[in-house]
């Protein structure tokens, strides 16, 4: 990402846009016509998921505006269509391209949240493990190690089962959003521990380190404000496909029927809801969200890859 | 030069009493690095039996310096000598397995990091790797500011960035650098952006490890006339490690030669290069390609410098020593004062085989 213009001191300082401008990062962005398209759908997408409210034709939360008689209408390209129901509707007649954007944002949010919380949760503990070693390191690492060797979905289906049999199926739909955010960020912590843990073992032994301890700088800040900042391109790299893993998650557990309930679908929950229908010709239920969806962790995945080989060619693989 | 010569040149602040005490003192100082891993890696099956085994290297064993205020006492060694592992134990990077460091008379080697800090204003650290001591992601003014709010934390805004700029100044880097990364800088110049980091926040004392060894030759002399300036106008004692003997004649006040963990003679500059004593030195010097020579003499040294993880027994240098007799093979020798105000550690010389 560094402006490698060796310039003369005494030149005029670049602006911060002129930095960018010039940066390696807008440069081969340019030049990426899979990530120009990809950034593009993204945008679209999450673009579509903010202005859901205002893009969708009707609410499909809102009981009042749901038809039963116009259920599994077809999209409008067969035969028996209604043009008001631009995708064709679901078996209790909501409207398929409304739900599929509240459905998206209910997805979009989960994927972001529990990412910010893998990321907090992983970066404090990677850091507090790759800097302080010894005791810490182990115990800290070998809890990542534990936590590794369940699956993901499997921890997130023994806490959903267990959080829905203690508290009952209405409170778990009324949090579904936090508790989902909540699972899939704990499940996930250790991809960013790790990773932070490796990037602060190779920075601890530069001298800049070395230099901001001897000047006497409390532990904390060496790591927050000196190391940290230096470890940035690969959490950089791990959220984006981070995200793309949390969605997914999320969309394997709603398909469950752990996941957002069908009152409230996320891409995930509207595909489980449509299967039931799929032998008796109702195909577009399923699988319309399930393009979206597949569209969706797809671009954000390519994002990922580039810039992933931008930023650093030598990085882990997720 | 004399043994007078190299009496400590009195710091302005310093009473009687202070300027005859030396400013560090180390004694015994040890550092051990283990080898063997953690406690399960070190759980091994011998003859039946689980022991548990552990290897170190041993990287200095048995240290003893003085550094006098207004010296610059350059230690001079071959690569893994300890002379790094020296600096960064006086710094407090490393803790020292054994021996104690002394610094004004007070013991700092096992103070919490709370009561270090007055220490840490007074001592400073200039590193070998220019490219590596700046903070990438920190413009130059955020590096330089970074240690004065530290230590002055009830200075205003105005006066930090005053202090950075007379810093600055004093180091011959321009005020509008400030806002530029480290990596925007030549070498020589990030050396001088460190050496302002560590003059930033006044210190007395300031330990140089290797600072122009990664040097292109034609900034070396630049760097060096600066750090010799910084000396002359803060009045600084220098902790100086390098291997270049020329800048070491150039620099120094004393010299310590290191050989595998233990100094073999500490001498005045002048003293150690017209006459070295023991037998390490003596090769070392006879090294150095001169001019005048079309037939050097070197001293050659038979074989290798034996692995730090199994020490010698005696002195460490008797293997390669051509004066090396039984007591030497089991005598550690000590440090030894002689007339002309050098410390020699070497059976031969104490008992008159080798003058």
């Amino acid at each position: 990402m560094s402006t490698e213009t060796s310039l003369q001191p005494t030149a005029a300082l670049p602006s911060r846009w002129a930095r960018f401008r010039d940066s390696y990062l807008l440069y081969s962005f340019r030049r990426d016509l899979i990530a120009q398209v990809s950034l593009a759908v993204f945008i679209a997408f999450v673009a579509c998921a903010v202005l859901a409210p205002w893009l969708a034709p009707m609410n499909p939360y809102d009981l009042a505006q749901i038809d039963i008689l116009a259920s599994e209408l077809p999209p409008f390209w067969i035969d028996g269509s209604d043009p008001a129901y631009l995708l064709g509707t679901d078996a209790q007649g909501r409207d398929l391209l409304s739900t599929i954007l509240y459905g998206a944002r209910v997805s979009l949010i989960i994927g972001f949240g529990a990412v910010a919380l893998q990321a907090l949760l992983g970066v404090v503990f990677g850091l507090l493990a790759g800097y302080l070693g010894g005791r810490i390191d182990a115990f800290l690492m070998r809890l990542a190690d534990i936590q590794l060797s369940f699956s993901t979905l499997m921890v997130a289906i023994v806490v959903g089962a267990l959080v829905k049999a203690i508290f009952g199926g209405a409170t778990f739909s009324a949090y579904a959003v936090p508790l989902l955010v909540l699972i899939i960020g704990l499940a996930e912590w250790p991809q960013y521990a790790r990773t932070v843990r490796a990037s602060v073992l190779a920075e601890k032994g530069k001298e800049y380190v070395d230099a901001a301890r001897t000047m006497g700088l409390p532990s904390r800040r060496i790591m927050f404000r000196h190391i940290l900042p230096n470890t940035l391109s690969p959490i950089f790299v791990i959220s984006t496909v981070q995200v793309a893993n949390a969605i997914i998650s999320e969309a394997a557990l709603s398909f469950l029927g752990l996941g957002m309930p069908e009152t409230h679908p996320s891409l995930g929950s509207l595909i489980k809801s449509g299967f039931d229908y799929i032998q008796s010709g109702s195909w577009w239920i399923t699988l319309i969200p399930g393009a979206v969806l597949v569209v969706l962790v797809l671009v954000i995945n390519l994002l990922g890859d580039w810039l992933r080989d931008v930023l650093n060619p030598r990085l882990y693989k997720g | 030069m004399t043994a007078t010569a190299t009496a400590p040149l009195a710091h302005p602040a310093a009473t009687g009493d202070e300027a005859a005490r030396p400013l560090l003192e180390i004694r015994g100082l040890e550092k051990r690095f283990s080898l063997s891993g953690d406690f399960l890696e070190q759980l091994k099956f011998k003859g039946g039996k689980l022991v548990r085994e552990q290897e170190h290297v041993h990287a200095i064993n048995g240290v003893d310096l003085e550094i006098q205020r207004g010296e610059a006492l350059c230690v001079v060694g071959e690569s893994g000598c300890g002379k790094s592992t020296v600096a960064r134990t006086v710094m407090g990077l490393l803790h020292p397995s054994a021996g104690e460091i002394r610094y004004d008379g007070q013991r700092i080697d096992n103070l919490s990091t709370q009561a270090l800090m007055p220490y840490r204003r007074r001592m400073q650290m200039i590193f070998q790797n220019p490219y590596a001591s700046l903070n990438p992601r920190m413009t130059i003014q955020q590096t330089l500011e970074e240690p004065i709010r530290l230590h002055h934390p009830d200075w205003s805004r105005q006066q930090v960035s005053d202090k950075v700029a007379e810093v600055m100044g004093s180091v011959g880097i321009a005020a509008d650098w400030g806002k530029r990364y480290g990596h925007e800088f030549s070498g020589g110049q990030r050396q001088r952006i460190a050496i302002a980091r560590a003059l930033a926040v006044d210190p007395e004392f300031i330990v140089a490890d290797e600072p122009i060894s990664a040097l292109d030759v034609s900034i070396q002399a630049q760097v060096l006339n600066l750090l010799m300036d910084a000396q002359r106008d803060r009045h600084l004692t220098y902790l100086f490690i390098t291997h270049d003997l020329a800048v070491v004649e150039h620099f120094g006040t004393r010299v310590a030669v290191m050989y595998l963990g233990r100094v073999c003679e500490v001498a005045p500059t002048a003293t150690l290069f017209a006459t070295p004593r023991h037998p390490y030195t003596r090769a070392l010097m006879s090294a150095i390609p001169r001019l005048e020579d079309d037939r050097p003499q070197h001293i050659r040294l038979e074989g290798e410098v034996p692995t730090p993880v199994h020490l010698p027994s005696g002195c460490v240098f008797h293997a390669r020593c051509p004066h090396a007799n039984a007591r030497c093979r089991q005598e550690v020798p000590a440090l030894i004062a002689r007339d002309d105000g050098s410390q020699v550690a070497c059976h031969a010389i104490e008992e008159g085989r080798l003058d």
